[in-house]
């Protein structure tokens, strides 16, 4: 977005990052299967296999001293469009199984991406609402590569771009922006979820049923407008060639609070001996809402309950009604004084049922030591859904289907584990 | 006498639903409030509270609780989107915004949110395209009711 970084920088160290990633844009690439994946079979499937972190994240370190704490971080390698030179890898994006798309913080991206426009030939910009602020931005085409899957002319969205520094009234409120380091405490979002885009068909209509997501900005001002489905920010999975119904997460166990823990985000399921279901019980999902159900303790969270990577903790009912109480200085998490271990019942909307066992530990010991990112027992309330968050998924293989797509679940969207 | 009738009859057709404050107002102050919501309203009463909820064309079903005082006292919301805050929590949306920003600080991540001050308390759940949430003023509760009962 930036003209005078037009023609990009590559120092020695990223164009070493990108040789091992296999270049960028790259049609003929082809190496080694370096991801421990186990690729096997007929002809050559890529890598689909990315190494994810849950540490402290980009700002644990002055001056923001806020360590991130379950919150699962990769590296993305975005190019412009066709180039296979111009591109850079960046590092500290969240995984996210609740939203779709991608989105990267201006201030983390050195190259020049073509900015979008829409039928007037004004940019597109968007304002996309999270549930505790929105990011705005306008939206940039791309070629990602991830593991060895690319994803080509991708629309992501760049988020506070100096190029659009006014968010509209609009846009603030749905929540408070989210535009900076600071503010958003990764590089940026890797949305894999179950949606194929991030609005969906809501955006395509005009009149009052748009929820005002994206806007075209003349010098004039930015005013709601619509978008199309192919023109909307997608979760970037769908548009690998191969391995693009879906994403498992993998995470060992955590045993209280570890500094540091490392998994894998595989691509696709059931395309490769890597990500077959296997023995994992598959919950269909309401289509309309993205949720399944959730039982605890004779509370029903009916089709209002969901499985997200991107919370960084359990978060359901409240401290009347559990008896657990409340942090002091920290009222968003519980801090019993001594670990509650818990179980509920999650239901898909397909009549499968299973029991989760899930631990309520003390908030405020837990996160003691700001060196500590992998905690198991991190958990709040919540108001009218039940939020399972990343502890869920360690110790687990967590599948997430994408609607739409041709999956060997059965009905999409699910979640599997 | 007629002209009474048709004069009210008038504002029945351009106002499809009544307008009602934001919280902490009154229903008699009335507000715009609903205009860009251009949704269908029902009204539920009880001995503890009257309850106005606004289905838009968004998909977003807001309901507000006025006290038998008159006054909102909560608002809560679900849909595929945010409500308009800064309409829904008026006069408390700058304490609102400040208490987000203070807390981001401290958060270590993104989840929830949950707002709890002395005079409000302000909670948004979900994940995007399924959203909920509620705000109320602790201090405005009718006798008896308790915030759970507030959905």
């Amino acid at each position: 977005m930036n003209r005078a970084l037009q023609h990009g920088f590559l120092s020695l160290s990223l164009a070493a990052a990108l040789a091992a990633t296999a270049g960028c844009g790259a049609n003929s690439s082809s190496t080694p299967n370096t991801g421990g994946g186990g690729n096997t079979g007929s002809g050559s499937p890529v890598s689909n296999v990315q190494s994810i972190t849950v540490n402290t994240g980009p700002t644990a370190g002055a001056p923001y001293n806020n360590p991130y704490v379950d919150g699962a971080f990769t590296s993305v390698t975005v190019c412009a469009p066709g180039s296979t030179s111009n591109c850079q890898t960046i590092n500290g994006i969240l995984v996210d199984t609740g939203s779709s798309g991608l989105r990267i913080l201006s201030s983390a991206l050195t190259i020049s991406l073509p900015q979008q426009t829409g039928s007037n030939g004004n940019p597109v910009v968007e304002c996309f609402p999270f549930v505790d602020g929105v990011t705005w931005g306008p939206v940039a085409t791309t070629d990602l590569t991830i593991a060895g899957e690319k994803a080509k002319s991708l629309p992501i969205q760049v988020i506070g771009s100096s190029n659009f520094p006014d968010v509209p009234e609009s846009c603030t409120s749905n929540g408070m922006p989210e535009d900076d380091l600071a503010n958003l405490g990764a590089n940026g979002i890797l949305g894999v979820g179950t949606y194929a885009q991030d609005c969906g068909s809501a955006c395509t209509v005009s009149g009052a049923s748009n929820p005002g997501v994206y806007y075209e900005c003349p010098a004039s001002g930015c005013e709601v407008t619509t978008e199309s489905i192919s023109s909307q920010v997608p979760n970037p999975v769908i548009l690998f060639a191969t391995d693009n119904n879906g994403v498992l997460i993998q995470l060992p166990s955590v045993s209280g609070a570890e500094t540091s823990i490392t998994g894998s985000l595989i691509f696709g399921i059931g395309t490769q001996s890597n990500n077959a279901l296997g023995s994992a019980t598959v919950y269909t999902l309401d289509p309309s809402s993205g949720n399944f159900t959730t039982v605890y303790n004779g509370f029903s969270y009916t089709n209002s309950s969901f499985i997200d990577s991107g919370s960084n903790g359990i978060y359901f009912l409240d401290s009347n009604t559990t008896g657990i109480p409340a942090c002091a200085d920290a009222t968003y998490w519980y801090c019993p004084s001594s670990t509650q271990n818990l179980s509920a019942t999650n239901q898909g909307t397909n009549g499968a049922t299973g029991s989760v066992s899930f631990v309520v530990g003390n908030a405020d010991t837990l996160t003691a030591n700001p060196s500590d990112a992998a905690i198991n027992g991190l958990a709040g309330p919540n108001s009218g859904t039940f939020d399972w968050g990343l502890p869920f998924f360690f110790g687990r293989t967590v599948f997430t289907s994408i609607e739409g797509q041709n999956s060997p679940g059965g009905q999409v969207p699910y979640w599997a584990y | 006498m007629n002209s009474r009738i048709l004069g009210s009859l008038f504002v029945i057709l351009t106002l499809p639903f009544p307008l009602l404050a934001s919280l902490g107002g009154d229903t008699t102050s009335v507000q715009a409030d609903q205009e860009k919501m251009q949704g269908s309203r029902q009204t539920t009463s009880s001995d503890s509270f009257t309850v106005h909820e606004i289905q838009a064309s968004t998909g977003i079903a807001v309901k507000e609780y006025v006290s038998p005082a008159g006054k909102v006292f909560a608002v809560t919301w679900q849909g595929p989107a945010h409500p308009d805050l800064r309409q829904l929590l008026g006069t408390y949306f700058d304490q609102y915004s400040q208490e987000v920003q203070a807390q981001r600080a401290h958060r270590h991540g993104h989840g929830p949110l949950l707002i709890q001050l002395p005079g409000l308390v302000v909670q948004s759940a979900g994940h995007p395209r399924s959203f909920l949430g509620r705000a109320y003023v602790p201090q405005m509760l009718p006798a008896g009711v308790r915030a759970e009962d507030l959905r």
